[in-house]
């Protein structure tokens, strides 16, 4: 089949994975990101001063405490994904464990931040009650 | 797909003399995969114990508190201040800065002392306010 297109416009912006930029982007978005809500974790965890059980249900329970985390849960999750996804793809050559590494990253990371999304939800919904009197 | 396995290679790591900047580098690499393991694990757990009720939190906090817990609490922060220092550092070089030798050498190396010092720093808080 003739190619119509000069080669430099078909590969343009795509690159060998065929997704272009957006990978990358999206690993430098979600690091920036990061390190703002860290910034609020690491201070929020200080002024606390305790991480008992009562102190840390009850702090989760104020939307200002678990909105920040649940956006700090959803960045960690897709930048630790698209990290680990890099770190498989540079250092896994052989192509049947390289599917079954980043298969196995997805599958993980999807699960562990579903978890730990929901933990902040169930505290969010059913911890303000009983330690903040239904205010 | 194919491979030649007598293609040529691009030399890899053992050739090159090591530098701050080539440590820092791949330290990047090691603490973002130790972060992404351990410590996304460690945080789930923690979360889900408090989501859990006061049994799962006390064997959380019973193990956070052990010295293996220290430990790998201690281990996780460097991991974390690495990671973001060295992070900030790669924003810097994405936008085209810092790449002369002795400015690339000099910031790598701040990297370095800044997360250690940055956790010496985030320990003695913490001890020094239960104290």
């Amino acid at each position: 089949m003739t190619e119509m297109e000069n080669p430099i416009a078909r590969v343009r912006g795509l690159g060998s994975a065929r997704e272009g930029g957006h990978h990358w982007w999206v690993e430098r978005m979600t690091s920036v990101a990061a390190f703002l809500l860290y910034a609020w974790l690491l201070v929020s965890l200080l002024r606390l001063r305790t991480l008992d059980y009562g102190t840390v249900r009850e702090w989760l329970a104020d939307p200002w405490a678990a909105v920040p985390m649940l956006l700090l849960l959803f960045v960690t999750f897709v930048h630790l994904r698209d990290g680990l996804r890099v770190v498989i793809e540079d250092y896994v050559h052989d192509e049947g464990n390289r599917f079954f590494a980043l298969l196995l990253v997805n599958f993980l990371a999807v699960g562990g931040g579903t978890l730990a999304i929901f933990s902040v939800l169930r505290i969010a919904f059913t911890a303000g009650g009983a330690a903040a009197g239904l205010r | 797909m194919s491979r030649n396995p007598n293609r040529p290679l691009s030399p890899h790591l053992t050739i090159w003399k090591w530098g701050p900047h080539m440590a820092v580098s791949i330290l990047h690499r090691v603490t973002g995969a130790g972060l992404a393991t351990v410590g996304a694990a460690a945080l789930v757990w923690w979360l889900a114990a408090a989501a859990s009720g006061v049994d799962a939190y006390r064997t959380f906090a019973g193990w956070a508190t052990s010295p293996f817990g220290i430990f790998i609490g201690v281990g996780l922060s460097w991991a974390f201040f690495q990671h973001l220092l060295s992070g900030l550092r790669h924003l810097v070089m994405d936008i085209g800065a810092g790449f002369e030798l002795s400015t690339n050498k000099f910031w790598a190396n701040i990297t370095l002392v800044g997360a250690v010092l940055l956790t010496a720093g985030l320990w003695l808080l913490i001890f020094w306010s239960h104290l």
